[in-house]
Parts: structure tokens; sequence; C-alpha cells
């Protein structure tokens, strides 16, 4: 090794040192993150592409507006604000962690790692959750079959289109499946029991069906289940690999290795990834939820 | 302390200091296998590449048969390939699967991993003056990576249905949907997979490049003093990281589109009268993603070219490089137009003529960059001590290539002209010539001057002289008569012209071609010939520095071992090109100024 003391004269980029001293291994991280926000960028640019190329999207506010254990009531955004409250709070804990590891308080960053790994998955978790959500919850929807249909929100699915009503509605209604017809009166008239219902016929269901408490849109644009789960899907990756990748960071405190080595550098590698994902995150979150 | 961690990774660091006594302990596998030297990662980048190369080529000769001999039946072809060349006829989709894997292997198997994996992995440690790269482990990943993405290609070849057969542009929807053709099928989902590990082994290699140029740099290695082959080789790796990305991106979509049922590339489409259910889709917003990366793919394949060449024609010309600062800015201006230009491949799309001269400027402007280069390389040359080595006469070559491809590219950049050039024989030739023949050239000329630093032995000189005239002459003799088909409307990726009474006239010239391919491919075999034969039979190297070269490389042992110096890695003193100054012919960069010197 040519370079066992470095002179504190010798210019940044003249050889012999790291330029910033900044060690390889962190700036080989930042241009990972930069590599892999060229990956986000263009998913997220295509999918902004398609999405201003039609004309109808979906409206955010109706599509998310579930809260787990609130049943029917209307919470617009209120699931997602949770999670990207848990998200952004673990890159909270994480500086933390980083900031123990400078100080060599390997207790510190035990417990600190700890609560990011616990946020993490508590983030996964409230996915999960949602994707469970829109994967089984039916909808009923305006098909080009010109009848109503339940539908669930997947990748060639979406009811979530703009809401019909009047004649388009009365029309639709002629044309649907008498099964569905018993659903959309079960949807509120709690009383009733697809027993009771058996009977009628398709006029009759009809006229026990209140269209102020249905909700009935048009099937909108495919794309948006499409993106959706891909984008978000590929994100949760990305978290998941961080919390895999934060799991060994903690086993490793807690071996001793950083101690021994006399540095916590990797900790902060592994946080500047998991800010990036956050990061990536608020992009995502602006895009599929606020816009 | 944790400076020296900075400066060298920690295995390297130990496996130098510990040299004595763990050289006992390297097994074949650790050693030839999963080596993390970056001379042995290099090593099996170029032999790898080179078994691709051989694939490739005798893909590109079977179709030249068909498009040569159209009325002609070879029975040795179904011997030799079965069903897909039934009664010795080849078939039109196997005809299309051979165009599409001949155009997948050669741009990046051959000419993007075997190119810059095998120079950068060799190159960049030994002229910067490290001991490796700042990752030897993710190093080896790397070609792990490629080579795992060869074998899912390569097993491509076998499946019942055959392997991609779209193009080597993957252009949904023909490459979105199963039923669309044959090689529609599983094919196509082995392409994707493919190069997705293609994309990681891209973008560890490239991480480890950028990151050991920018910070394992021996003492005094400025960057202003850095070879032309590195600065060559950071930008490809700079292109590499940023572009290869989105191409992934767009491969994801594309898989999701053939298996999930999505629509991302899909609208309004029927197959056999069946219509399909996909809506709201853009076919044009995949060949955006496409050339995002396509595009700087073209320089991902020319900078280390053009790298090697400029080092190798001062070397052997015996005087500096002429214009160091603008050869380094142009490869700058080089690298950030390659992001802003991808439009041009799309000019027939329907784009917005208004952004499509957007995209005609940035394009011709890329112009400006590129004759700096070619003027700086003639320059140099001129009155120069010129030794004609294979090296220097394949680094000439690629200079008069890539001449002869920029100037039809002044062509094709143009919207105007491209509405009627597009996607004729005319293209085939221009993108042949520049990028294909040129870093091909720009390859031989780095294994031909830097084979007695891989291997401790010279190739031999006889069959490197027949190797690059036939090569040369044979490149001209079949791509130029392709602009005067292309001119005149001959379609590319056509199986067959005989039906068209406008293209009879080239069938002679097609038949020229393919004949002439064909000698041209022999001779590419007697080059790996050389390759494997000099490799353990060739002249042995005496001196350390048989070139005269000013680099770093030729300062370690004939041989290095792992960490390259067995001493301390030399202290650099000046710029990589002081040739034919003050007197002397050349002065390597560890040479420290005397005090008698001329200001540098």
């Amino acid at each position: 090794m040519s370079t066992t003391a470095i002179p504190t004269n010798t210019k940044w980029w003249n050889g012999g040192r790291s330029p910033f001293n900044a060690s390889y291994g962190k700036v080989m991280m930042w241009y990972f993150l930069m590599s892999d926000a060229f990956t986000f960028g263009a998913f997220l640019i295509s999918y902004a592409t398609l999405r201003f190329s039609l004309n109808d999207w979906v409206d955010a506010n109706h599509v998310f507006n579930a809260f787990p254990f609130f049943g029917h009531q209307d919470l617009p955004l209120a699931f997602v604000s949770l999670m990207t409250f848990i998200l952004i709070f673990s890159s909270v804990t994480m500086v933390l962690a980083v900031h123990e590891g400078h100080k060599m308080n390997r207790k510190g960053v035990e417990n600190y790692m700890i609560l990011t790994i616990l946020g993490g998955i508590a983030f996964l978790s409230c996915q999960a959750w949602e994707w469970t959500h829109l994967l089984t919850g039916e909808h009923f929807a305006l098909t080009k079959s010109g009848a109503i249909e339940m539908l669930n929100t997947t990748v060639s699915h979406n009811p979530w289109g703009h809401r019909i009503s009047g004649e388009v509605l009365t029309n639709a209604l002629r044309h649907t499946s008498p099964d569905v017809l018993r659903s959309m009166i079960l949807e509120h008239n709690h009383s009733a029991t697809l027993a009771s219902l058996k009977d009628l016929n398709a006029n009759e269901l009809i006229s026990k069906i209140d269209l102020n408490e249905v909700y009935v849109g048009r099937s909108g644009p495919a794309a948006f289940g499409s993106y959706f789960f891909g984008i978000t899907g590929f994100h949760g990756f990305h978290v998941f690999s961080g919390v895999v990748i934060n799991i060994v960071m903690l086993a490793k405190t807690r071996l001793g290795h950083f101690e021994q080595r006399g540095h916590y550098e990797m900790i902060e590698k592994a946080g500047l990834y998991w800010h990036f994902v956050d990061l990536v995150w608020v992009f995502v979150f602006l895009c599929f939820y606020l816009i | 302390m944790s400076s020296v961690a900075t400066l060298q990774g920690a295995d390297v660091q130990e496996s130098h200091d510990t040299h004595q006594h763990h050289h006992h302990h390297e097994t074949f596998i650790t050693k030839y296998v999963f080596s993390q030297d970056h001379k042995m990662i290099a090593k099996q980048f170029l032999v790898t590449g080179m078994i691709w190369a051989i694939i490739g080529g005798l893909f590109s000769v079977i179709f030249r048969l068909q498009l040569g001999y159209p009325e002609t039946t070879f029975p040795w072809l179904e011997d030799f390939l079965g069903h897909w060349a039934k009664g010795g006829k080849l078939q039109p989709e196997f005809y299309y699967a051979l165009v599409t894997m001949h155009g997948t292997i050669l741009v990046f198997f051959v000419l993007t991993a075997g190119l810059s994996g095998t120079f950068a992995n060799f190159l960049i440690p030994l002229q910067v003056g490290a001991r490796d790269m700042a990752s030897p482990f993710l190093n080896m990943l790397s070609y792990w990576f490629f080579f795992l993405a060869s074998v899912i290609m390569f097993s491509s070849l076998f499946v019942q249905t055959g392997p991609a057969s779209g193009g080597w542009t993957i252009y949904p929807p023909l490459s979105a949907l199963g039923d669309a053709s044959s090689g529609s099928k599983i094919g196509m989902d082995l392409w994707l997979i493919s190069m997705a590990m293609f994309i990681v082994s891209a973008l560890l290699g490239g991480l480890n490049y950028i990151t050991t140029i920018l910070n394992m740099r021996t003492k005094g290695m400025s960057m202003t003093r850095l070879p032309l082959t590195v600065w060559a080789l950071f930008f490809t790796a700079v292109l590499g990281v940023l572009s290869f990305p989105v191409l992934l991106s767009g491969a994801i979509l594309l898989l999701f589109d053939r298996n999930l049922g999505t629509s991302f590339y899909l609208s309004d489409i029927a197959i056999a009268g069946k219509i399909l259910p996909n809506e709201g889709g853009s076919a044009i917003l995949f060949q955006h993603l496409f050339w995002f990366l396509g595009h700087p793919e073209v320089y991902i394949i020319l900078l280390p070219a053009m790298g090697m060449s400029s080092e190798i024609i001062s070397v052997n010309s015996r005087k500096p490089i002429f214009g160091y600062m603008a050869m380094v800015g142009s490869l700058f201006a080089i690298a950030i137009l390659a992001f802003l230009v991808w439009a041009h491949h799309m000019f027939v799309t329907g784009l917005n003529p208004f952004l499509g001269s957007f995209f005609v400027l940035l394009t011709l402007l890329i112009a400006v960059p590129s004759a700096i280069k070619v003027f700086n390389w003639l320059t140099t040359l001129w009155r120069g001590s010129i030794r004609f080595t294979p090296g220097m006469l394949f680094a000439i070559g690629f200079v008069s290539l890539f001449i002869s491809g920029g100037l039809t590219g002044i062509f094709l950049g143009n919207s105007a002209l491209d509405l009627h050039l597009h996607d004729t024989y005319f293209v085939v030739a221009h993108f042949h010539i520049v990028m294909g023949v040129a870093s091909f050239f720009g390859m031989f000329a780095g294994v031909y001057h830097w084979f007695p630093k891989m291997f401790g032995r010279y190739l031999n000189n006889t069959l490197a002289y027949i190797h690059f005239w036939v090569t040369i002459i044979g490149a001209y003799l079949i791509f130029w008569p392709m602009h005067y088909e292309g001119l005149a409307g001959m379609p590319r990726r056509y199986y067959d012209f005989s039906n068209w009474e406008s293209f009879k006239m080239f069938g002679s010239l097609n038949e020229f071609i393919s004949f002439v391919a064909m000698i041209v491919f022999a001779v590419q075999l007697l080059f790996v010939f050389n390759f494997f034969y000099s490799m353990y039979k060739g002249r042995k190297v005496t001196s350390t520095n048989p070139w005269g070269s000013n680099t770093l490389e030729w300062t370690t042992p004939i041989q290095p071992g792992h960490g390259n110096w067995p001493g301390e890695i030399p202290e650099v003193h000046r710029g990589a090109y002081d040739y034919a100054k003050d007197g002397h012919e050349f002065i390597p960069q560890n040479v420290p100024v005397g005090a008698d010197e001329t200001h540098h």
C-alpha cells in the first residue's frame, strides 16, 4: 500500500485519496441510488404518459377511503396518510441510528435499528392490507357488455370510473343479471335476505334498489390497476429488501462487527438506501393518491 | 486507520499484505472460476464474449445464406438446424429468430459485456494504479450475472417455439402477444429474463468502474492525468448505470403485459379476427423507454473503442495525443448528447414534427465532438513515427470506419431523409459500420495491444495482419453496397426479396455480400485460433514495457499477480502522453519530472 498516511495538503482530485474523503462504499451506494432513481423515474414517467393520454382516471379520494376496522365509513386518504407517516418516521429512527453509530453507541444503534425495522414491517403490513382490500372488495360497475357487474380492482379490472345515474343507470339495470341486482339491494337494505329476494323477478328487484344509496360507476381504465400494483409493488419490494438489509445490519451490530471495525459506516450505507426508498414513496404517494 | 480502507477494498488490502501466506491457498475454483482478481474477471468476460461472437457471427452467415441464395437449398442445414431448415431451406420464422438473436448477442453480449466487461475490468485498476476494483466481490458477481444471462439466452435457442424473433428492439405488440408469432412465446420471456440479469451485471460492473476511477487513483494520478482509455470507460459506465435501468423498467412492464394481463403497451388489437380485451396502452411508450437505453447503448459500445484507439494511436505514433483536454471534453459532450437524441430512432412513429426537429438538431450536434475526435486522431498520426503493429492497424481501421459510418449518420439524423431511409439497408449499413465493425476494431486493437499484458505472450503477427486486411476490406465490401440497396428502398428484415420486381436487380449483389461475409467470418475463426494458440505457444514477452508505453500497467511485472504491483503502487508525476519530449522517446507516468524538463 503506497499511501498509509495521507498528507492533508494534497488536493481532493489529485489521486492517492478519495475525493471528499468519501469511502468507496458510500460513493457506490450513491451511484446505485441514482441508477435506481432512473428505474423509478421510467415507471412514473410512463405512468404519467399513459394517464394523461386517457380522458378518464380514478378519483383517489373515492378509491382509497377505507380504514381497517372502520367498516364503510368514508375516510379519504386517511389510511395512506398513516402509512406515509410510519415510513417517514422510520426514516427519522434511521437517522438516529446513524447518529448513535457516530457516537459509537452500540446499544443506541440496536434500539433505533429495531424501531426502523418495525416501521418497515408496519408499512409493508399496511400495504398488504390495502392491496387485499382492493383485490377482494367488489364494486358495481357498468362494463362494456352494457350490464352492471361486480368488479374488484386488479391489473385488468377497474370499477372506479365516473358515477352513473339517470337514464344510463336505468338502462343498465335492465340488462343486469338478477344475482347482481340482489347484491345491490343487500348492499343497503340490511333487513333483506337472499332467501326473501329469491322469487322476485328483475323488475321487482330493480324497484327495491335505492339508487341514492348504491354507488355505480363506469368501469375505468385498466391502466390504473396495472400501474398502481406495478409501481407500489416495485416500491414495496424495495422496502422489503430494505427491511432485510436492516435486519442484517442489526445482526451485525449485535455481533459487534462494527464495534471491532471501529466505525458504523455500514449503517450509514443502509441508511442511504432506506431514505431513498422513503423519498421514492413520496413521489409514488404524490402520483397515485394526491394528483 | 479508515483512510487505508478508503482507498482499497478490504479484501484486496488483505490479500496483498498477506500475499505470501495466502498464495498456496488459491485453488482452481478461486483462481479461475470464482476469481475476484479484476484481470481474471476481464479474461472471463473476454472468452465468454468471444464464444458469443462466434455464435452471433455464425447466425449472420446462416441468414446471409438465405439472402444471398434464396433459390438454393442446403441439405446440410437440415442436419444442423432440424425442422427450422426443412428440406435445407431456412424457414421464415427461424430467419427472424436468427436476425433477432444476431442483434441481441452482438449488441449486448459481445460489444457491451465482451468489450467494456473485458477492458474496463482489465485496464481501469492497472491504469489508475489500484490493487483491484473498489469492490472485487461485486465485480465477481457482475461476471456471474452475465454468465447467468448468457445461459438463459442460450437456452432460449433450444425451446420448441424458438428464441425471440421480433427484432433486437423487441417492439410490442409483436413481442407482447404470445399468439403473434412463434418467437413471441416462451423465447420472448426468456429474452426478457436474460436481459434483466444482464442489466444487473452491467449495473454491478458500472458502479465498480465509476467508483474505482473516482476513488482509487494512485497518488499523483489527477483526473487530467488519466489515460484516455480510462476516461472513455468512465463515461461508458456512467451511460450504462443511468440508461440500463430504463430498459429494465420497460422490460418489466412488457413482462407484465405478456403474463399478467396488463395493457401498458397494448390497445385495440385483434389477432386472427379475435379482438383482444387490452385497452388504453401505448406501443410508442415502449419505444421511448427502449430507445432511452438504446441510443446511449450505441455509445456504451463505441466509447471504449474510442478510448483504446486514442491510447494505441498515441503510443504507436510515438507522439502525444493531440488535444488531450479536447478529447476528454468531446467524450463528455457525447455522453451528455447520448441521452438527448433517442427519438431520432422514432421519426416515423408519428412523432410530432416540431419535436422531431428538436431531436434532429441535437443529433446533428453530435457531429461536432465526433469531428473533434477524428481530427485529433489524424493530427496525432500526422508526422508521427508510426509503428504498424496489429493493434495500431486496427486502431487506424477504427478511425476509418468511424468516419465512414459517421457520415451516413448525418443522413439518417435528418428527419426528412429518414422518412425515406428508415428501416432500409441504408440503416443496416450505417450502424454496422459505425458501431458494429468499428467497435469490433477497437476491441481487436485492444486485444492485440494488451494481449502481452494479459497472458505474457504475443499474438502471432502474420495471422494478425491477414486478420486485419481481410476484415477491413471485407467489412467495406459487405456494407458499402448496402447503402445503395437502402437508397433504392430495399427494406431490412425481409426474408426473401426475389418476389419484388424492384429488388430483383440486387440478387447478384446480395449473393456477393453473402459470399464476402462468409470469408470474413472464416478469418475471425483464424483470430480465435491465434488467440488460443498464442495463449500457450505464443512468443514470450521479455520486457515489462514491450510497446514503450507511458501508462502504469506496464510498470507491473510481466505477469502481475493479484494486487498488481509486488511492492508499492508507483506514484504518478505526469500525464499519460509524454512521448517525444525533450529528446526522450517516451517518459512513463511514474518518472519524476526532471529539473531540465520543459514545463508540461
